[in-house]
């Protein structure tokens, strides 16, 4: 094979690479462009300070209030970090720097299963067992921000469980070396020079696990009871901005429809914000 | 060298492949569907062709199931069904967005001012019900129903229970079984803010199933013995009393369409009605005569 067919189709490898990273990208722009375009108008016609401000949601009167699902969100990824983050984190030291190997081998992929589940099987789980549960041991429907907040945690678990262990992980041996010469104990190690080396890598765990908590829809809506009112306690029921999106797509038109869209746009920013937050604060870390 | 080109070969094989997959499939939308001319030649005059049909997604299963049996029976012949609400069916009747629409409730005046032409192919119940467990409640009236799911009454005890909460379980905001619910039970009250809201028909009967101090509604395709249907004044919501007109929390499925029917529409509302149409209707719903 010649030389000059060979630059060919190395060029023509090079382009096609290109064009991959570029389809990519597109998409991206285009999923933006397209939800701004659908919700921008109607945020323009009702005021986004009162669609964002609004409390009440009552799309058949004219009623675009999202308050209550902005906070919703929060409130029930919030409580799923609060319960998944610590469970995650001592489950990737002991994986790290305790399990023996063979016990390590076994647990690994049985975490990583728990990714490959489908949503709705996790959303199944909560409803009869989670929402069950709170419903025989507390008076109220079981519906709630907690049951949500309990599936969420451990739907976040393989996420944050992985990269966390590679985190730990890829703190230097010599500081572990170095601290168990000095006389500190293993904890001790752990402690105070492995879990503050691997800092930067257990933010990005915990955010892309809160990721993953703010984006999930199916599995949620069918725990959260989905109604539009501010929870004032942890078994309320309570709407997310995906669940209010999945929940109205359906039949939605008009207006109806661009106010989802403009859920969409909230959601969006939302997360552009996070992002944006975690690469500060992991820039702050490392420095 | 000649294993390196070898390879690198066979990627750009694969990459050029993928890409033209995609630009296959982008581009998939734009040809003309080859069902619609495949028309065998037989003796009667042609009913070929394609009918679009929008509207309820409550219709949308049977509509689906009549669409199956009609185009088995006439080959040929494409119907293409898409949901989007009774709102949506109406709208696109009168604008021709679609060959003909479907409501899962009665035209409201002004949409009847449009003067389309409505077939009712079948007849819905709405029915309230409890949990199986729930022994004191057997009957309801209308006006206790809207009390409940307007946040009025909160607690059995006030419709003659034992003292505990009750969960009262509604569709989402759009969907036509809660707006003939509102239209024949509400009326003007508004179902309260606090009711846990459900997807589907599927998610109503899970969560009243599940609770004991859940209420709902369902259509009535859905009933079975892990829910209680209570009575409405007394009425019990069954087959005949709907035909009778004395159960009224009941609805119509009806398809309408703009001016004169085509041919091929005619075709196909008339099987609807025919005894093999109304075969299918009996499944699940309540056929017309």
């Amino acid at each position: 094979m010649g030389d000059a067919v060979r630059r060919r189709i190395e060029w023509l490898i090079e382009k096609s690479l290109l064009l991959s990273a570029i389809v990519g990208t597109l998409i991206v722009m285009l999923i933006a462009v397209f939800t701004f375009l659908e919700g921008f108008p109607f945020l323009a016609k009702y005021g986004i300070t009162s669609f964002i401000t609004g409390k009440v949601w009552d799309p058949a009167y004219g009623e675009f209030g999202i308050l209550s699902m902005i906070i919703g969100t929060f409130y029930v990824t919030i409580g799923a970090l609060i319960i998944g983050v610590p469970i995650a984190v001592a489950c990737a030291i002991f994986l790290a720097e305790m399990a023996p190997q063979p016990l390590a081998r076994l647990f690994r992929p049985i975490i990583e299963l728990l990714a490959g589940i489908p949503t709705v099987v996790y959303g199944f789980f909560g409803l009869i067992v989670i929402v069950g549960f709170i419903k025989s041991h507390f008076d109220v429907p079981g519906f709630s921000i907690l049951a949500a907040s309990i599936m969420l945690a451990i739907m976040i678990l393989p996420t944050v469980i992985n990269i966390s262990e590679d985190a730990i992980r890829a703190v230097p041996k010599q500081y572990k070396e170095g601290s168990l010469a000095l006389g500190a104990t293993h904890w001790q190690t752990i402690r105070y020079v492995i879990l503050p080396g691997a800092r930067s890598g257990l933010i990005s765990a915990i955010f892309l696990g809160m990721g993953r908590a703010i984006g999930e829809t199916m599995a949620v809506i069918m725990v959260a009871g989905n109604t539009a009112l501010i929870p004032t306690s942890m078994l309320d029921p309570v709407r997310t901005l995906t669940i209010n999106i999945a929940l109205e797509m359906g039949y939605a038109y008009g207006d109806h429809s661009s106010s989802l869209f403009a859920t969409g746009i909230v959601l969006f920013v939302l997360i552009i914000c996070l992002n944006a937050l975690v690469t500060r604060l992991k820039r702050r870390v490392t420095e | 060298m000649i294993k390196i080109g070898f390879k690198s070969k066979w990627m750009l094989i694969m990459i050029v492949s993928l890409l033209a997959a995609f630009v296959v499939a982008g581009c998939g939308g734009g040809t003309p569907d080859p069902g619609a001319d495949n028309q065998q030649p037989g003796e009667e005059p042609a009913i070929k062709g394609t009918l679009t049909t929008a509207g309820s997604t409550s219709v949308q299963p049977l509509s689906e199931e009549f669409a199956q049996a009609f185009m088995a029976k006439y080959p040929g012949t494409n119907v293409m069904v898409q949901g989007g609400g009774s709102s949506q069916g109406v709208k696109a009747a009168n604008e021709g967005i679609a060959d003909f629409g479907a409501s899962s409730r009665n035209l409201k005046d002004e949409e009847k001012a449009y003067g389309l032409t409505e077939v009712v192919v079948c007849l819905d119940g709405i029915a309230v019900v409890v949990h199986p467990e729930n022994s004191f409640i057997e009957d309801l009236s209308i006006e206790d129903v809207r009390k409940v799911f307007a946040g009025d009454i909160t607690n059995w005890k006030d419709l003659g229970g034992p003292d505990s909460r009750i969960m009262a379980v509604t569709r989402e905001a759009g969907s036509g079984t809660r707006g003939a619910f509102e239209e024949m039970i509400m009326k003007d009250a508004k179902i309260s803010d606090a009711a846990i809201v459900q997807p589907s028909n599927g998610g109503i009967h899970q969560a009243v199933a599940g609770d004991k101090n859940a209420i709902g509604y369902l259509s009535m395709g859905y009933l079975d013995d892990k829910v209680k249907t209570i009575k409405i004044d007394g009425v019990e919501a069954s087959v005949d009393n709907i035909k009778a007109g004395t159960y009224k929390v009941s609805r119509p499925f009806i398809f309408m369409y703009k001016g004169e029917a085509s041919p091929l529409l005619q075709a196909f509302t008339d099987f609807c009605l025919s005894a093999e149409g109304q075969a299918i209707v009996a499944k699940h719903y309540i056929t017309v005569n």
